[in-house]
């Protein structure tokens, strides 16, 4: 494999330092690679795709009639982080994981930030993901947010930014854990000698925290995962995570309320649930409260949710912790709730409902990104500099319409890192997904999915707009 | 056990069953035609007319357009995704419902489903027909095989593995059944021929069709005689593919399923099972004959389906209770 072609650009490369050099934590990847021929790379990324078609390490793409399901792309070029840079990262999480689980409290208690004045009132009444039904609901622990997924990304000079949390149901994660298993298959002696920091306690710790949240009284609690079904996009991760828990995986019509408590329809009768891992939105769990017309819920959830008889995860209502208006001001709850100055940076948000910073973001299109405030998968977003003329006027419009759905940031060019190509290694914009877990304490899992957008020049990320993902090694030591 | 995931294990043992078994009853009828004298067109329609008849998708068949032909038989009962007993579809279904369940198999059996599923999907009946269908039934059997070999060697005894057990042995029973009943709708060309050479090819095939051919000879040193073969493919206790040891294994499943040691049934499933499985006991092939094989095969098919129906209510029928 040959590096001599391989162009740095003008991007914070995560192998190669500005003069050429690679950085010292790629080192011995990099003296591995070079003896490997490429087509045996490529014999080796073939057995890899296809041996995830064999074992169904697929999603499901909704408007793709042929099959349906298809493999979420691995580049076998793992990224590497060295240890001390992880400790940074793995503090900042936690620091952030823990103001929005305060924030969230506060907003369905209190309200202190409100009352302060440090986030205007009217930015959290009107989130969509906000839920003023569920004020001073208890919830146990005091714990909303269970399972976090934050989207990291690096600057021009490499520092590492948050750019966005997602707090409702992240997915992802059984592909950074089937990535790590292909990896040991295939290149068992490309693994550093000083070592890599394992992924297996990934579904260990998450049950660990399920059974935590547990109803009081309950000892042995029952918890299952609950899943929108088989043609859900993220269905093969649902399976997955429920067979390494060791819990049944139920769709709404398993689940039945009777007098205020959940049980599963099993061969034997009924049997209680006291906990359930939900992947399916806040929306959709109980026709009796969202909406009426979801057949995926369960009808009387919700009240033995109120009632206390069952937890779930994550929680009713963290969807305003995620939304990208309220975003702008997690440094400042971090500040607010914890009295500490934020480890991690953040993008730079303009918030088109204010007057001053509307006008800016409708002057300054071309210029920047813009996103709707409450989507997700890289949808209803404008690249600006990537943007045609009616594209802009589209969203000219939509903004001053509708300006508490948009807000702005400026673009920020996402690290490269070198990838396996049709024209050989080549540098591809990545992000990191790392997966916070919160029970009696905050984990991190060491890594995280890096996704690569594998079209050239491509910032998009997303596995249903062209995304793959890597391996990601987090190293015990520097190099 | 969940009832939704009993019910995808039941069914993947129900359709893997019937793949193998359309399987080896198209391989063995597209095999015995080139013993036939004087083969035309209306001898094939005499030929796989029972055939089809006997899957109990004929209307279908013949509203999909298709004429009883070697081709169309092979096309209709292995590649036609509009019909739902097709081998592909049969493959589709089970794959499926191995997806929704598959944290309750290990993975290589899962793995197995898929790959035959990915291959099945990429296979035309075009280059089959071209290649020769023995080998392409051959891979489908011996993908069935290789499923129970491993559903044997590494699934745990428990509530799923009964599941699946019960979904094949039922599907056996009422495939053998079924494959018994073709002889009934092949009209020999008269009287004289009962016993001809015709008429010995035909109960051959029906015992190959059953893997029953070797079996057959080790237990009966004789020629292939039509009550015999009925009495060993109904009745038979050590058969595996016949009627009764299937219905005993069913028995068995459900019993553990229930953890039943009594002797006294403790739920519908058991005791239409049971009652079946008793009847055949103590009927004899000369009772059959005399009320006509084919009226007691359907008889017989309508009492499997009564099972089936008990067992659907038993375990997977809790919805709207």
């Amino acid at each position: 494999m040959n590096f001599s072609k391989y162009e740095v650009g003008d991007f914070f490369d995560e192998m190669f330092a500005e003069d050429g050099s690679v950085r010292p934590h790629y080192q011995a990847i990099c003296e591995r690679l070079k003896d490997l021929p490429d087509d045996e790379m490529l014999q080796k990324q073939q057995a890899v795709d296809r041996a995830f078609l064999r074992q169904g390490v697929t999603f499901t793409v909704y408007d793709d009639d042929q099959g349906t399901e298809r493999i979420f792309p691995f580049d076998l070029f793992p990224r590497i982080i060295p240890g001390e840079e992880w400790e940074f990262l793995e503090k900042g999480l936690i620091q952030r994981m823990q103001a929005l689980n305060l924030f969230l409290k506060d907003i369905y208690s209190e309200q202190r930030i409100l009352e302060e004045g440090i986030i205007p009132r009217p930015y959290i009444e009107s989130a969509a993901h906000f839920r003023p039904e569920f004020m001073n609901v208890p919830v146990p622990k005091d714990i909303y947010i269970h399972i976090c997924g934050t989207d990291l990304i690096r600057d021009r000079e490499g520092n590492y930014l948050v750019l966005e949390d997602n707090a409702r149901s992240p997915s992802g994660v059984s592909y950074l854990l089937e990535n790590r298993d292909a990896m040991k298959k295939v290149f068992p002696h490309f693994f550093p000698q000083s070592g890599t920091r394992s992924v297996e306690r990934y579904t260990e710790d998450l049950l660990t925290n399920l059974r935590y949240i547990a109803p009081d009284g309950v000892d042995d609690p029952t918890a299952v995962l609950l899943t929108p079904g088989v043609y859900n996009s993220a269905y093969f991760e649902h399976s997955l995570l429920a067979r390494r828990m060791g819990i049944e995986i139920v769709e709404g019509n398993d689940l039945v309320v009777e007098n205020g408590y959940v049980y599963m329809r099993t061969t034997d009768g009924l049997e209680r649930v006291h906990v359930i891992y939900r992947r399916i939105d806040d929306d959709f769990l109980d026709p009796e409260v969202f909406r009426p017309d979801s057949m995926l819920g369960v009808p009387g959830l919700i009240d033995a949710y109120r009632k206390g008889n069952v937890s779930l995860a994550n929680t009713i209502g963290t969807g305003v912790a995620d939304d990208k208006l309220i975003y702008k001001y997690v440094p400042d709850m971090i500040r607010f709730y914890l009295s500490e100055e934020p480890l991690l940076g953040q993008v730079e948000t303009f918030v088109a409902d204010d007057d001053k910073e509307r006008s800016y973001i409708l002057d300054n299109l071309p210029n920047l990104v813009v996103k709707s405030t409450n989507e997700a998968g890289g949808y209803g977003m404008l690249i600006g500099p990537h943007a045609s003329k009616s594209e802009i006027d589209n969203f000219h419009e939509m903004i001053s319409a509708n300006p508490r759905n948009f807000i702005a940031q400026p673009p920020i060019s996402l690290s490269r890192h070198p990838t396996i190509t049709g024209e050989g290694i080549q540098g591809r914009h990545v992000d990191l997904r790392p997966y916070i877990l919160c029970g009696k304490k905050i984990s991190v899992l060491p890594g995280g999915l890096t996704r690569v957008a594998l079209r050239k020049g491509s910032l998009v990320v997303n596995s249903s707009q062209g995304g793959g993902s890597k391996d990601t090694w987090v190293l015990y030591g520097e190099s | 056990m969940l009832s939704r995931v009993a019910e995808s294990l039941y069914w993947i043992g129900r359709y893997i069953e019937r793949a193998d078994n359309i399987a080896r009853l198209l391989d063995v009828n597209l095999n015995i035609l080139t013993d036939f004298k004087d083969l035309n067109d209306s001898r094939l329609v005499e030929h796989w007319e029972p055939i089809i008849r006997s899957t109990g998708d004929w209307d279908l068949f013949k509203s999909l357009g298709y004429k009883p032909n070697s081709r169309a038989a092979t096309d209709f009962l292995t590649f036609d995704r509009e019909n739902p007993n097709s081998i592909i579809s049969c493959l589709i279904s089970a794959r499926q419902n191995a997806r929704i369940i598959r944290d309750q198999i290990p993975s290589e059996v899962f793995e197995a489903i898929n790959d035959t599923y990915l291959d099945l999907r990429n296979s035309g009946s075009d280059e089959v027909w071209k290649a020769g269908p023995y080998q392409f039934y051959h891979e489908i059997q011996k993908f069935s095989q290789l499923f129970q070999g491993m559903v044997a060697s590494t699934v745990v005894r428990g509530l799923g593995y009964y599941f699946m057990e019960c979904g094949k042995f039922l599907e056996r029973a009422d495939k053998t059944s079924r494959i018994l009943d073709i002889k009934y709708h092949i009209l020999l060309p008269s009287v004289r021929d009962v016993g001809g050479v015709v008429d010995t090819a035909q109960w051959t095939a029906v015992l190959r069709s059953c893997s029953a051919f070797e079996a057959y000879h080790r237990n009966f040193v004789t020629n292939v005689d039509p009550t015999l073969v009925t009495e060993f493919l109904l009745f038979s206790a050590k058969f595996p593919r016949a009627v009764r040891y299937s219905l005993a294994r069913l028995g068995d499943n459900l019993n553990r399923i229930s953890h039943n040691q009594a002797d006294r049934f403790s739920n519908e499933a058991e005791r239409e099972s049971g009652k079946l499985f008793s009847d055949m006991t103590y009927i004899s092939v000369e009772e059959v004959f005399t009320q006509g094989l084919h009226e007691y095969l359907d008889y017989l098919q309508l009492r499997l389906n009564q099972v089936g129906g008990a067992i659907q209510e038993t375990f997977f029928g809790l919805k709207n209770e």
